[in-house]
Order: C-alpha cells, then structure tokens, then sequence
C-alpha cells in the first residue's frame, strides 16, 4: 500500500499500462518533457521515449483523429485534452469516427482509444477551464464515459479503459487532482466498467453522484447521519455510460427516497438520465419524488462565483433532509 | 511535360530542400528569403505525345491491369447511377472522370499499404479487392457494403470531409512504430477537403512526425457547387504542401501514367523515411456531386464540354494502343467481361436477403451492456408488432 493522490494515481496507472503492453502509447500537448500541465504523465517520456510519450503539435482534433489511426493500426493511443474545455474541438472526430467505426464496418474495425481530460470546477482557473460537460460525450452512441472520485478508482478504472476495446472518454475530476491522498493497493486490478459502485449501504435513501462531487456529498451524508438516526446509502456512478441500470434501481428499490449530485448544468445532464431510469424501474417503490443537487443551465461563470454555483455539502444536506421528511 | 509551374512561385529552388532559416526556426535576416517550387507532371497529353523522360517503367500486364481496372471502375459507376435512376440503390457519389486517379494511384501501391479514402475513389477500392456488389449494398443503405474480406486495410467511405486524412497519419504512425517498414498510407480527398481544419492538422502532423502518407487531393474544381477559386486563392492546391515542408506535386489527373509516375515516387519516399507528399490530382468533376445534386445550376456547359474531351480511358487505351499491346478485339472482349461482371453484381447484390435486423445493436460496444441488450428486446418486440399489425 502507498499513499497517493489522484495524480499520482492514473500516472501509476499509464505507466503499468504502457509496461504491461508495448503497443499503449500516450500523446497530447506539453505531455512529454514537460510531463503534462498537471503532471500527470510526470516521467513516462523518460521511461519510455518521445516514440511512445508524443509531445503533439497544438490540435485537438488532430491529436482525436491521429489517435483513431493508431487504434486502427493496432496501437493502443491514450490521448490527453489538456482542458475538456478545449475538446469540443475534437467533438467531430468522437462522433464522426471514433463512435462509429466498429458499427460502420460491422465490427471488422475498432477504435480502443482512450481520452483522457480533467473536467470541472473551484480550481480558480480561467474561461473554459471549469465545465462539466460529460453529457456531452455521453450522448454519442458507442462513446464510453467514465469518471472516477478516488486515487484507487482513478488507476483501476484507467486500467480498465485502456485495455477496453472501445473509445473510452476518461473524464478527471481536477478539483480531486490533488485534494486528497489515500492507500492505493500495489495489486490494483482494473474495475469493470459499466458498473456504479455502492459505497456505503443503507436503507432510508440512495445518494448518488459522481467525480469530484463524491466529496461533498459524502461530507453531507456522513453529517445527516450524525444529525438523524438514519442510513443512507450511498453509489458512485462512475461510468456515466453505459450507466448501470441495476445498481441504480436496485438501491432505490430498497430505499424509496433518492438524492442525485451533479456538478454539470441541470437540464439534459446524467441525473436527468438517473430519474428517468428511476422512472422506467423503480417508480413504485419511491416514497418521496427523486431530488436532484445540480449546477444551474448557465455559463460556468468565473472563477470569482464559481464556488456559489457547484453543489455544496450543505444543498446536499439540505435536500436530503428534506427528501428524508417528505 | 514535368515543368514548373511558373505562375505559383517565385524562383527555382526545389521545394523538398528545406531553406536553412525556415529549418532553423529563426528569423536571420542575413540569409536569402525562401522561394519554392512546384513540379507540374504531364507524362501522356491529350494528342498522346509522351513525355518518356518520366514514362514509369510498367510491365505490359501491368499496363492493361491499370486500363481494366479503369474500364471496371467506369463500368460500375454508369451502373449505379442507372440504379438510382431506376430507384434500386439510393443516393450515389459518382466518380466519372476521376478513373486516372483512383486507379493508377492504387497500381502504385503494395498489399501492406493502407486505402484511407472519402467517397469518390470507388475505382481504388475494386483495385483493393472490394466486390463491386459491396459498392451497391453500402449505397443501398447497409453496413454490410462498407468493408469487405481482405480489406482490413482499405477504410470504408469516409462522408465527412477530410476527417480521414488524420486518421491516415496515425495509421502511419502506429505502422512506423510497430516496425511495418514497408507500409505507407496512401489518402484521398477532394478539393473542398483543404479548406477544412482536418486537412492542416494532418499536413503538419504528417510532417512532423515524419511518416509514410501520400496525401491525394482529387482537385475535380467542384465542391457541390463551390467553385475552386472561392475554395481557396492559392494557385495551385500543391502550394499548400510548402507550409508544411513537404513535396507538392501537381500532376494532370487525367494522365494515369503521370498518376502513377507521382504516386509511386511519393511512396519510394515514404518507404525510405522520407515523410509525406502532397499530390494534387488536377481533373474536372463531369457528373453531379451525388445524384441528389443538378449541377445545371451553376456549372457552365462550355467547361464541361472541354473536360469531357479529356477523358482519361481514351488517353491511355490509345498509348496501349501505340504500345501494341491493344486492339479492337480485346476491347470487345473487356467490355463483354466488364457487363456481364456488373451484371452479376447487380444479381448477387438484389438477391441478398441475409440482414439481420438489430445487427446494429450488435457494433455499439465491443463489451455486452444490459441498456444495449434492453433496447435490443424492445425494438424486435415492436418490430414484430409492427409487422404483424402489417
């Protein structure tokens, strides 16, 4: 067992991957010398060479649309946006090729790619550097979404993605980069994904969020706790698609009281997915109508408001207690 | 005649020497300002004069191959807009005109490259092995056309405009680094493509890395209905390889042998670790852009008159001709193959009945996933419903 943050984390992860498989290479901008503006590929260009740690030219869709060549060509390329704020520039080569060339061809030719970019808020960054858009990319078919809230989940979910034979949009929840440390077992085997995790298991309400809003919501479960003699359980999604139908209903089925935390804006987002499905599966059981904790359908605003915007331990309290008292 | 084209540069000096201070990354004012050139190729004119300085010195098998494959690739495309007049097959690209092109520029190429094509290259995919029934099936709305056995590495129809032309640069990356010395990757792309930022990223990514792309551009002058001189200012669509250091070749699109002539010597280039070219295809795009389009309203009869007389089948059957290694009879005997293969393939393709319905939902994800498998069970669940409700 070491102790280590996030960062930390998915570099094991890389370079486990790039060990374990000579055909993993990695490549984006600023991600060889200078190990990534986060320095998250700290020392892969050391260990491996700029062959296979690629220092690319300033393009995002170029670096999207070299890597589906090197996917189709036998490579396994993870490629980094440096921001999400800054991949929608790639968005065309996703949807256009990426997504769709395994159901194109009929499944003779696949797109084992990963994406990698940190997304989200309260790192007091500029314009652009602060969205959660997973939705986004979680509307294209064939495009797999995953994001992790742990240092252990970030390097075994990462496994898994890179040996996924699909397009895999590996979403890092940057406020968490650094934010915290905790054991990660040397032995990480890579999780499934595909599959929420229950965390903690109750029985008076389902908590559910994901990425950098496990945080808070886990400061807010363990404070109603504490408060009332309740249980609350307690899912980390951690795939956003394909999202995990069972885990969800399951949970609620046993509940009857639901609570979703999402970071990104309201409308059309994964929680909105989340009550549908609560809908389609588990409408009879509830007890009380599903709650949600979201950003709001507006620009990210600066960084000076940000914090206002991004779902706090207390809205989650709040609208806990008063899904708990309905 | 190779010449250099006068209009598009300053001076003589051969565009694949770097000039020092562009090479350098520096800005010295005590060194000459670059000047580049464009090579123009014409081997086979109109009159059929040859230019036998830069005659490729292809085997007479080799020749007649090239001219059936033409022949074929001309066969096919009649056929499937006759198809679609005729309501059998839906909306088709044709490729009337641009047989030079896609097939002498296929000849060039070896098994181990990669075909990373749009939708106006049908002539280079048969050459790669694509049954032409395939061709009517992928028109004809089914997935089932897009690829073929064997061509694991000839793409299937790439309908967003220069998108491919990144993929072919990292397919040529990963066979680099796997150690395919002798793979290369031959791109086709039209002249639209080059407005598009896809085709920029490629070029510069291409040259940098340094790896084995021969980039095609098929300059037919149309994109629908936008002209090549609202497309771009440049002279010339070669021009545009000097930004990114690397050959540009303009060669006539109409002369296959010039084709082949520049096709082969940027793959001998990229085979040597020479990096990319950029080929551009002058030709004239003498149908519609897709057989959804009426290219009465904007092109003039006039131009396409005088590009239709440039045909490139006559060209090279008359060099083959001059050769001695055509005549009459077998001419006879090409096109009664010729129809009766496309025959079959009409056969073949209105006789296939194997779809199956929800094969759709069998290529989203290479892993099982319960919403998928859902959403399967749902759909055949209504499909059933919907037929029996008739």
């Amino acid at each position: 067992m070491v102790k280590l943050n996030m960062v930390q984390a998915i570099n094991l992860a890389l370079d486990g991957e790039m060990a374990r498989d000579e055909n993993v290479i990695t490549l984006g901008q600023d991600v060889g010398v200078n190990g990534g503006v986060f320095r998250v590929t700290d020392g892969l260009y050391k260990k491996y060479g700029e062959e296979r740690v690629i220092d690319t030219p300033l393009a995002e869709s170029g670096i999207l649309g070299t890597s589906i060549g090197m996917a189709l060509a036998g490579l396994k390329p993870v490629a980094e946006m440096q921001f999400s704020g800054f991949s929608y520039l790639m968005l065309g080569q996703l949807e256009g090729h990426a997504s769709r060339l395994r159901s194109r061809t009929q499944g003779m030719m696949t797109v084992p790619l990963v994406v990698r970019m940190p997304y989200g808020g309260g790192v007091r960054a500029l314009e652009h550097h602060s969205e959660s858009h997973e939705a986004t990319f979680a509307h294209v078919p064939g495009v797999k979404v995953v994001i992790p809230s742990t240092p252990s989940n970030a390097r075994a979910l990462l496994m898994a993605a890179i040996r996924d034979p699909d397009p895999v949009v590996f979403m890092e929840p940057k406020r968490s980069y650094r934010a915290f440390r905790e054991n990660v077992d040397e032995n990480t085997e890579p999780m499934e994904l595909g599959k929420a995790q229950v965390v903690q298991e109750g029985t008076d309400l389902t908590v559910i969020s994901w990425g950098a809003m496990m945080r808070p919501t886990l400061q807010a479960v363990d404070a109603v706790q504490n408060k009332h003699n309740v249980n609350l359980e307690l899912i980390d999604l951690l795939t956003i698609s394909p999202m995990d139908t069972e885990t969800i209903a399951e949970s609620v089925k046993k509940t009857g009281r639901c609570v979703v935390v999402q970071e990104a804006p309201r409308s059309f987002g994964p929680s909105s997915e989340i009550v549908a499905t609560i809908n389609d599966h588990a409408l009879m059981y509830l007890e009380a109508p599903v709650r949600r904790v979201t950003g709001f359908d507006v620009v990210m605003p600066f960084f000076e408001r940000e914090l206002d915007y991004i779902p706090t331990e207390g809205r989650v309290i709040r609208a806990i207690e008063e899904t708990l008292e309905f | 005649m190779k010449t250099t084209d006068k209009k598009a540069v300053k001076s003589a000096k051969k565009s694949s020497t770097p000039p020092e201070s562009a090479a350098a990354g520096s800005f010295d004012l005590s060194k000459p300002s670059p000047v580049f050139t464009i090579t123009h190729m014409q081997i086979l004119d109109e009159q059929g004069n040859i230019n036998h300085v830069d005659e490729p010195d292809l085997k007479p098998e080799k020749l007649k191959q090239l001219y059936e494959a033409m022949v074929l690739a001309r066969a096919v495309d009649d056929r499937l807009l006759k198809l679609q007049r005729q309501g059998r097959i839906g909306t088709v690209p044709l490729c009337k005109g641009h047989e030079a092109i896609n097939c002498a520029s296929t000849l060039a190429m070896n098994d181990d490259d990669w075909f990373v094509g749009s939708y106006r290259d049908q002539g280079g995919r048969l050459m790669r092995g694509e049954p032409i029934e395939n061709a009517m099936l992928y028109y004809n709305g089914c997935e089932e056309g897009a690829t073929f056995p064997g061509g694991e590495r000839t793409l299937p129809v790439s309908i967003i405009i220069g998108a491919q032309l990144l993929h072919a640069v990292g397919i040529a990356y990963a066979a680099r680094l796997r150690g395919e010395t002798n793979t290369a990757v031959v791109c086709h792309f039209g002249d639209g493509a080059t407005s598009e930022g896809d085709f920029h990223e490629a070029l510069n990514f291409a040259s940098v890395w340094q790896v084995p792309v021969v980039f095609i551009c098929t300059n037919n002058q149309w994109a629908i209905s936008l002209p090549r001189e609202k497309q771009t200012r440049s002279q010339t669509i070669a021009q545009k390889a000097i930004a990114y250091e690397m050959p540009g070749v303009q060669v006539d699109g109409n002369d296959a042998l010039a084709v082949y002539q520049a096709t082969h010597e940027a793959l001998e280039r990229a085979r040597r670790g020479e990096g990319p070219t950029l080929i551009e295809a002058v030709t004239y795009r003498v149908l519609m852009h897709t057989t959804a389009d009426d290219p009465t309203r904007y092109q003039e009869p006039e131009e396409l008159a005088n590009w239709e007389a440039r045909d490139p089948l006559p060209r090279l059957k008359n060099y083959l001709v001059q050769k001695k290694l055509w005549d009459d009879s077998q001419q006879e005997e090409l096109d009664a193959r010729v129809k009766q293969q496309v025959d079959q393939a009409v056969a073949n393709f209105e006789s296939r009945t194997d779809f199956k319905p929800d094969a759709p939902f069998d290529y989203v994800f290479g892993t099982e996933h319960h919403r998928i498998e859902e959403q399967r069970a749902e759909f055949l669940n209504e499909l059933n419903k919907e037929s029996a409700d008739g």
